[in-house]
């Protein structure tokens, strides 16, 4: 029911300092409506998140341009948009931890990220003082049934992998339910951002999720430098495009090895890791760094050594046919086959629901890739498919993987061909430096959402939505009926960051 | 002189499964680590590992009976029983009256046993699965043991190991009951030592675990009698199948030294053989999800089974 949003939107005032996308200022009853125009489904919820006296939404009807709608918070609450749309709720919780704004008539009020130890509520609000909880008193949803067991599952797990509580209620193997809780590794990205200076922000937002980190950077400084009217350079236009590609296939390598090793099968775990490593090895030398963080700088990027573009196209020579020939073993090993195909079916209408984006909504069937529907930097006119697939088990998010590594193949040795020549910054300007940005970049697990506030040369707020807010619900729903030890598999074929996630 | 001399080859025996188990493991590891592409840890490595878990201290739950303090040494101790019964470089060893092939499946059940009430007694969860997912392995993994020892049984007239391993290497002909036989060992063998595609020793997975998710509270000594206790039971597996169904070399009648050298080498050999087969078939495939065991286990139950008919069929009738 876009038709609804654009009615409601339409002939309201624009503020005038947002770019590039239009921001409106809605009261109580149109906020309230769009979040029944969420709830009725056609417009995906991009994002949610509070501002000192304001909460923002970024919304976008299918098909169409995106939009920012703002709402002044009167009494720290306003009217809840996860009665009517569940995705909104997890960002609800978040808004109600940090800003202390309160959602009314929600049907969750449990704390999200905020764990009771803090000392204080509402960490960018109003700070009052707060009893510290025991992290561990929290209420997870009841479960009902005979036979039934629960198995709790980290924050501490076994391997060396990121912090969260998984809770598994489970009928002897088979899971009946799994719920969530996150937080574990919050560390006040918001409230590091806010009052800083540019460059200090920027790299405070490069390390909000390590394996994004070129992501990050790269929608900061977009968002910034819409935000501040700037246009970097050709050359490094192709330079952001060459790193963002380069951090998506050393993920997928990563990850396609992570999963197979997760089913035991640790031949084609070691080939990819050595392909990751070769792949980290080039960008080490082109760009001076092996996950190329802080290379991407609002205004532009860091150049790249002399030879690079040879160095990283002849790392690429050798891996392509080592890594059909690991593809053919996926496909040819009977036992692997059977471990992920059919297993963690997440459907189309769940990703539809979540605007879930990345492999997780592209082997659901949700046709979306920023790169494409909301193109930048150097995307708009390049030549590359977005591998969609309607399976929606693991065995299809791996094969999106291998086919995103494909054609990301295919966009850097058409880059790298002819990189343009010239400078690689466009200074910022010095005077009058304020505006709000938005921007979208396909990070590799999905859309990183970036919003900033200028005032003065200094971040007012920034807020990034990982991919990950909109993927971690649905792997609660992707296990169900599952048995409890394909739940690694499942899993690391979601490979959601905990940390962007808990900010 | 004679007693003390069949004392000494016993001992010998006894001691020799115990040193040299965990050396086994760690050849299969090094195997392993070298199909990756990666250069591994010394074969030595396990003797290290049981080294440093004995000078650890043992970290207990609060509500830790006796039960689970005791397990430990109770699998250890059986293990090494039912591993140092099975004959290896020789046969009419002393104790080879003992050496039972029920005798030691019920040796490793006792084990099993003890370790599956361990795994339940601190009461957390993957101590409870672990317990059940053994239990559901060992349920499938029994009768179809049982049936092995009823084909060379059959063909040996004795479960006496010693007698089995005389009677074969006498000769008893090419036979289709044995290759059977064989071909549900090796997949009950996998079973039983927790090895892909059943289960994954090297898992950092504590959902996908089933033996080391009933052991993954114990730390210390306790858990190095259980990690040793893994190594010997590796260590008999790979003795059972050298011992009933390639025992050609070992010493029999002629208990001389040349005899007993040649069976000694011979022993060593094979298991160096088999430690080196293992991680190549690990490598190959993929674990199978928990509800494939039935079929994988069913499969080795029914190669034992048709191996047993086929016995009674080419006897004629008994």
């Amino acid at each position: 029911m876009s038709e609804r949003l654009q009615a409601l939107l339409a002939n309201r005032p624009q503020v005038a300092a947002h770019k590039p996308w239009p921001r409106y200022e809605l009261d109580d009853a149109g906020w309230s409506a769009a979040g029944q125009a969420l709830g009725e489904g056609g417009v995906d919820l991009l994002g949610l998140w509070g501002d000192k006296d304001e909460v923002h939404m970024a919304l976008r009807a299918v098909g169409q341009p995106p939009c920012v709608v703002s709402l002044r918070v009167r009494n720290e609450s306003f009217p809840s948009i996860g009665r009517y749309h569940l995705p909104a709720i997890r960002l609800e919780r978040a808004i109600r931890d940090l800003h202390g704004h309160a959602p009314i008539s929600t049907p969750d009020r449990r704390p999200w990220l905020d764990h009771g130890a803090w000392g204080m509520r509402a960490p960018l609000g109003t700070r009052p003082p707060a009893a510290r909880r025991d992290p561990a008193a929290y209420e997870f949803l009841p479960v009902h049934g005979e036979g039934l067991h629960q198995i709790p599952v980290g924050p501490v797990h076994a391997g060396i992998i990121e912090p969260g509580h998984f809770r598994f209620t489970a009928n002897g193997e088979t899971v009946v339910r799994l719920e969530e809780r996150l937080g574990y590794v919050h560390k006040g990205i918001d409230g590091l951002t806010a009052g800083a200076d540019l460059e200090p922000a920027a790299k405070v937002v490069a390390r909000i999720s390590g394996d994004s980190t070129v992501a990050y950077s790269f929608a900061f400084a977009r968002a910034v430098e819409e935000a501040l009217g700037v246009t970097p350079p050709p050359r490094a236009q192709i330079l952001r495009g060459v790193m963002a590609e380069l951090e998506r296939i050393a993920n997928h390598f990563g990850d396609i090895g992570a999963i197979c090793n997760d089913a035991s099968f640790a031949l084609a775990h070691a080939y990819c890791g050595i392909f990751r490593e070769r792949v980290l090895q080039a960008a080490d030398r082109t760009f001076g760094h092996r996950l190329m963080m802080d290379r991407i700088v609002p205004g532009g990027t860091e150049d790249m050594a002399p030879g690079g573009a040879r160095s990283i196209v002849q790392t690429l020579d050798e891996i392509e046919p080592q890594f059909a020939e690991i593809v053919r073993l996926y496909d040819d090993t009977p036992s692997l086959q059977d471990r992920t195909c059919t297993t963690g079916i997440v459907g189309n209408d769940l990703v539809t629901l979540w605007a879930t984006g990345g492999h997780v909504g592209r082997a659901s069937g949700r046709d979306f890739d920023s790169r494409r529907n909301l193109p930048y930097g150097p995307y708009p006119g390049a030549a590359f498919d977005v591998p969609v697939l309607t399976a929606g088990d693991v065995d299809a998010r791996v094969w999106v993987r291998i086919r995103e590594i494909e054609q990301s193949i295919k966009l850097l040795r058409t880059w790298l061909a002819d990189v343009p020549a010239g400078s690689t910054r466009q200074p910022l300007p010095t005077t009058d430096i304020s505006g709000e940005g938005v921007a979208m970049v396909e990070a590799f697990r999905g859309d990183v959402l970036m919003w900033v506030r200028i005032t003065d040369g200094r971040i007012a707020r920034c807020h990034a939505r990982d991919p990950s807010w909109f993927q971690w619900p649905l792997l609660e729903a992707a296990i169900e009926n599952n048995i409890v030890a394909d739940f690694p598999l499942c899993n690391k074929s979601f490979n959601c960051s905990y940390s962007g996630h808990d900010l | 002189m004679a007693l003390m001399a069949e004392i000494a080859a016993q001992a010998v025996q006894m001691l020799l499964v115990l040193a040299i188990a965990p050396l086994m493991l760690g050849i299969t590891r090094k195997v392993k680590a070298r199909l990756l592409r990666r250069i591994g840890p010394p074969i030595w490595q396990p003797y290290l590992d049981l080294w440093k878990l004995m000078h650890k201290e043992a970290v207990l739950a609060h509500n830790a009976s006796w039960l689970y303090r005791t397990a430990p040494y109770l699998v250890f101790a059986a293990t090494w029983v039912a591993a140092a019964l099975v004959p290896t470089y020789a046969t009419n060893l002393m104790f080879s009256w003992s050496a039972d092939l029920i005798a030691i499946v019920a040796l490793l059940g006792t084990g099993r046993f003890a370790l599956a009430l361990a795994g339940m007694d601190v009461g957390t969860a993957f101590g409870g699965i672990g317990s059940s997912r053994e239990m559901l392995i060992a349920s499938l993994a029994e009768p179809a043991m049982l049936l092995v020892v009823f084909t060379v049984a059959l063909i040996a007239g004795t479960t006496q190991l010693s007698v089995i391993a005389e009677t074969f290497i006498g000769g008893v002909g090419v036979r289709v009951s044995l290759g059977l036989a064989l071909l549900a060992f090796v997949f009950i063998a996998v079973a039983e030592n927790a090895r892909i595609p059943i289960d994954n020793p090297a898992t950092h997975l504590e959902l996908t675990m089933v033996h080391e998710a009933m052991v993954l509270e114990y730390s210390g000594r306790h858990l190095a009698m259980i990690e040793a206790a893994a190594a010997l039971k590796l260590m008999l597996y790979f003795s059972l199948l050298a011992c009933l169904f390639f025992p050609f070399g070992m010493a029999t009648k002629d208990q001389s030294e040349i005899a007993l050298a040649i069976g000694l080498g011979s022993y060593l050999a094979k298991l160096v053989v088999l430690a080196a087969l293992l991680p190549i078939g690990e490598t190959a495939v993929a674990k199978m999800r928990v509800f494939r065991y039935p079929i994988f286990l069913g499969s080795a139950f029914a190669a034992a089974a048709l191996a047993v008919f086929l016995l009674f069929v080419s006897r004629g009738g008994l």
